[in-house]
């Protein structure tokens, strides 16, 4: 069967887009190829579709397309039959169409369809080859690959791309399809490294010799080879060290593969005397400015070394050249980030929160100085929210952990005015911590500083102390509150204040801080945030706010819990996560509700979950309708009007089931919850064979209401269950 | 005895050759060689050899080294890597060639760079200047881990969408010559070398006491209330001619449209530019303010564009 291969040779793309733009164009060629029936039918010789790239290129290779399109019959539908023929007689229409269809006038038919009859034609459809398929859809997918940036190149701007297109190879087996775009007509020649190979071009026999043919002109095609050539380099650089190790690092190895072609390691050393610069500095020096990898020793202490990929093959002599310029380089960087350090030391942190009076937050929230004020007030309303009141984390006193909190908030901002920030925008909230400690301010004081931006993404820690974790959700529900009071929440795609983040943040602090996540809930902290904002007297907005919080938590347990969306779903309902977080004085947080929902996950679909979750689905529709019908009923059923069996011992069991979750709650065994609200089961069912509910009588009907209801609202203090119902 | 080019160590060029041998490698490329524009700028981009011509149809080819003056980056000359004022070679390459890439790599080749064995990479970077409502597409070149180039393609410049684009390469020279000649500071790059005796004369003799007296001018002597004057009175001049220029009759004669000021517009405008990196340096200008002035030059930036790329198409339909 038939191998295609299409190359597009490019100018250097960013290599944070090449992955992406690999696999679209792949799925591209796929689809193109599905589309226009060019895959084999039978599971035997299914399409093949691998995808290379570099910096430079792009390349897709088919195996086991078809040759051509089948041919096919298709049925053309005419004018009407009245029209067409007068008297049995084709008629001037009838003649024309059978003409434009191809066919002699005595093959058309007739149909029949919902508008009358008219006549038809069978037209027989030669399919097209392969190659011209390709040749004239290929230039159409090209262009239409997503690039996050792109620029006009050619004169008259007749297209777009990441970076200007150089040449293309495109081959059908061993012809070359000569497809067109951006002014380039693709051949067989393609181009090797830039300085290994040089400038002769690269011809490329047959598609299956590609990677081969490239190969041996310095160019490694597979990406995932290249991933491994460069860790397999790096482990035996680091082994020039004894006992060294690099810091793992897949972003960076990552962001490496996508800048080379044909990649070697070198080992570089630094003076001894920068390890006095902290970890966090030096690491980001050498990662996000050179993009080299750094070294530890066993205990996991820097050493004053530090491994550079490159894009080049050398010999010794090369590689001492080398090894000699990025030495220099990094020496030049590390000498500039002492000297921000010496220099920010001048003007404490103190000192420097009122210079965050010229820094803006945004421009109608005011400056770095009001949203630190607002943070700290913040930070004060969440410590007086904690519940139980007593705050007790051995040994620090409530006093003393309010003073450390309040003082990690007034500082958590500083660092914003200093040179090294300024020059290493991502070490904010590091940079303070540090600082912070050469100034000599209490640990606790430094840590919660160098924590509060914590968690910055799914794969961050949270802050690793209390008083850390509190003045992070006082600047990250402070921050969205204030922002959406003012209209800036996100939408869709958008979310330029990074909201989402931070609400993932609030969240994983909220379960898996497990100092805090007894004692405090989303309300509390939610609530701490919108004092002396709008959102306190406009429930809309407020709702708004919550709502968003709550979608967060969902998106945590199913990205972060791994627990099936629809249990996410029934949990995000459930009572406990919005007013309802308090059984006889203990607080029900989110570390709990997130536990349940792991118990729940690992019970889902099961056939006691799904037979209780039925009857509670049913449960639910009969309490909508009733509502929908404008039925008002109270929250909890007279006993006295309980006539049926089945309905006094529903209600005795409601009792006993929301005694028992509560129980299990507080003992944190949740399996014991969920087999009570199993255990509704037979009752329900009892209930619904032989009670009518809709009876006639309004004072019966609406206690049996009322019985549902409380059943229904007791299940759900801990999860929807109607949500589980058919799983 | 004969020599042997190629086993005997290289000596680096000087900062001098340096510069001459990227000038000579341009020149026979095509490109016109400029003197540096004589008004203050931050970036060679601002000189109106980039600024101006890459607008409009007219295919152009310049180089020219232009001295850089940013008075927030002056350090008293007490820094090894930084500088109030540094050396930028810029190529204008209207529209760019297809081989523009190769024929960077070659004017490495030409300073003496080995491409075999050094590393060269084209890192993302696209370049944005807010002042001059001008952005492109591109990359900066890492050699060794060593930025030297900044490589962009133009897109947008004065507001103005460009057609045909340019290609713009920006050498940093200091850097380069810093590297070739394996020195840590620029004070110490060899300038000048004197053929007879070898006497040596370097980056700080010629440049130190620039560096010092203009970072003491920059942070703690200009006066603030001077300088919003110097600004005021720039841009109400170049507002001036702006006006002139549009209230030229539709009808007016080639002649008068040609004699309209528009450079010297753009010189005032460069000017109010220069003088608001001063404020800035001296920390004049608050953060609110900042954006304020920012756009007021941008006004003026994209208005001179605006009349230049009219007064050059009617030249041309002349």
């Amino acid at each position: 069967m038939p191998v295609f291969l299409l190359e597009i040779g490019l100018e250097e793309i960013p290599a944070g887009m090449i992955s992406a733009a690999q696999s679209e164009l792949a799925q591209r060629i796929e689809k193109l190829l599905t589309r226009e029936r060019l895959t084999p039918d039978t599971q035997t010789d299914a399409l093949r579709v691998t995808s290379y790239s570099t910096p430079r290129r792009l390349a897709v290779l088919a195996e086991g397309l078809l040759q051509g399109q089948p041919d096919m019959e298709e049925e053309i539908v005419g004018p009407a039959t009245k029209v067409a023929f007068k008297d049995g007689a084709p008629t001037q229409a009838a003649i024309a169409f059978a003409k434009k269809s191809g066919v002699e006038v005595s093959t058309l038919k007739t149909i029949q369809n919902a508008k009358g009859e008219y006549v038809s034609a069978t037209v027989h459809r030669r399919g097209r080859t392969a190659a011209e398929v390709l040749k004239d859809g290929l230039a159409a997918e090209i262009a239409g690959i997503y690039w996050p940036k792109s620029m006009y190149w050619r004169a008259g701007k007749p297209e777009r791309c990441v970076r200007p297109v150089r040449w293309m190879v495109a081959l059908l087996d061993e012809e070359v399809l000569p497809l067109e775009f951006a002014g380039v007509t693709a051949g067989r020649a393609s181009c090797g490294h830039r300085v290994l190979h040089g400038d002769a071009p690269v011809m490329v026999k047959t598609p299956l010799e590609y990677a081969k043919a490239l190969a041996a002109a310095y160019v490694e095609v597979d990406p995932e080879a290249r991933r491994q050539r460069i860790r397999k380099a790096l482990d035996k650089a680091t082994r020039q060290i004894a006992g060294a190790r690099w810091r793992e690092d897949e972003a960076l190895v990552e962001i490496v593969t996508n800048l080379t072609e044909w990649p070697s390691v070198i080992l570089g050393s630094f003076e001894q005397e920068y390890l006095t610069l902290p970890d966090e500095i030096l690491v980001t020096v050498m990662r996000g400015y050179q993009k080299y990898f750094a070294l530890e020793d066993s205990e996991k202490k820097l050493l004053p070394n530090f491994l550079a990929v490159l894009n080049l093959e050398v010999d010794d002599a090369g590689a001492a050249v080398i090894r000699h310029g990025n030495e220099r380089v990094l020496r030049a960087r590390f000498n500039d980030a002492r000297f921000f350090w010496d220099v920010d030391q001048k003007i404490p942190l103190i000192d420097r929160v009122e210079m965050l009076k010229s820094v803006t937050f945004q421009k109608d929230l005011g400056s770095y100085w009001d949203k630190t004020e607002r943070n700290r007030a913040v930070a004060r309303r969440i410590i007086d929210r904690f519940d139980p009141p007593l705050f007790l984390f051995e040994p620090v006193k409530l006093e003393t952990f309010t003073a450390i909190v309040d003082k990690a908030a007034l500082l958590a901002k500083a660092d914003l005015t200093t040179e090294m920030v300024k020059e290493f925008t991502e070490l904010q909230g590091v940079v303070g911590g540090l600082y912070a400690r050469a100034q000599r301010l209490p640990d606790g004081v430094a840590r919660a500083i160098h924590d509060h931006y914590k968690p910055a993404s799914q794969e961050d820690t949270i802050p690793s102390l209390p008083a850390g974790s509190v003045v992070a959700l006082a600047d990250k529900v402070s921050t969205i509150v204030d922002m959406f009071a003012i209209g800036l929440q996100p939408t869709g795609s958008k979310d330029p204040f990074a909201l989402r983040r931070a609400g993932n943040g609030v969240v994983r602090i909220l379960v898996e801080d497990d100092k805090l996540n007894d004692r405090l809930h989303l309300a509390h902290v939610c609530f701490a945030a919108m004092q002396n904002t709008k959102a306190i007297d406009d429930a809309v907005l407020r709702e708004s706010i919550y709502d968003f919080l709550l979608d967060r938590f969902e998106f945590y347990l199913r990205e972060s819990g791994n627990v099936n969306p629809q249990v996410a779903r029934a949990i995000r309902k459930a009572g406990t996560t919005g007013s309802d977080y308090e059984v006889d004085g203990l607080l029900i947080g989110y570390g709990k509700i997130a536990g349940f929902a792991k118990a729940l996950d690992a019970q889902v679909g099961s056939p006691n979950v799904l037979a209780v979750a039925e009857l509670l689905k049913r449960t639910a529709n009969i309490l909508r309708q009733a509502k929908e019908k404008k039925i008002i009923f109270a929250y909890w059923e007279s006993e006295g009007l309980l006539r049926e069996t089945a309905e006094k011992e529903l209600s005795r069991k409601v009792t006993e089931v929301n005694q028992a979750i509560q129980q299990s709650y507080r003992e944190g065994n949740y399996e014991a919850a969920i087999a009570a609200i199993a255990s509704l089961q037979p009752l329900l069912n009892a209930f619904f064979d032989s009670v009518m509910v809709m009876v006639d009588d309004p004072q019966l009907r609406d206690n049996r209401l009322a019985l549902l209801s409380r059943t229904e609202s007791v299940v759900r203090w801990a999860a929807d269950f109607s949500e589980l119902a058919s799983i | 005895m004969v020599s042997n080019s190629s086993v005997e160590p290289k000596i680096p060029p000087t900062f001098q050759e340096l510069l001459f041998q990227l000038q000579q490698f341009w020149a026979s490329r095509g490109c016109i060689l400029q003197q540096a524009y004589d008004v203050e700028v931050g970036a060679g981009t601002m000189s109106p050899e980039t600024f101006l011509r890459v607008l409009g149809p007219k295919p152009f080819r310049v180089a020219y080294a232009q001295p850089s003056r940013r008075p927030a980056d002056g350090r008293y000359g007490q820094n090894p890597n930084r500088l109030f004022k540094h050396t930028q070679l810029q190529v204008i390459l209207k529209p760019p060639p297809e081989n523009i890439q190769a024929l960077y790599l070659e004017s490495l080749e030409a300073i003496g760079i080995d491409l075999r064995q050094h590393d060269v990479k084209f890192e993302e970077d696209n370049w944005e200047s807010p002042t001059l409502g001008a952005w492109g597409i591109g990359w900066q070149v890492m050699l060794d881990g060593l930025e030297i180039t900044q490589f962009t393609y133009f897109q947008q410049c004065g507001g103005i969408d460009l057609d045909p684009i340019a290609g713009e390469i920006t050498y940093g020279l200091e850097r380069i010559a810093a590297f070739l000649q394996d020195v840590d500071s620029i004070y110490d790059i060899v300038w000048a070398r004197e053929s007879d005796s070898g006497k040596e004369i370097t980056y700080g003799k010629v440049r130190f006491a620039e560096e010092v007296q203009f970072s003491v001018y920059n942070f703690e002597k200009a006066d603030v209330e001077k300088l919003w004057q110097h600004f005021r009175l720039y841009e109400e001049e170049c507002k001036a001619l702006l006006e002139e220029a549009r209230e030229l009759p539709e009808d007016a004669d080639a002649e008068a449209r040609n004699r309209l000021p528009l450079l010297a517009a753009f010189d005032l405008c460069l000017k109010c530019s220069h003088l608001f990196n001063l404020l800035d340096a001296r920390g004049a200008i608050s953060v609110t303010e900042r954006v304020g002035v920012i756009a007021r030059i941008r006004g003026l930036a994209v208005a001179v564009a605006k009349a230049y790329a009219t007064q050059q198409s009617q030249a041309a339909a002349a």
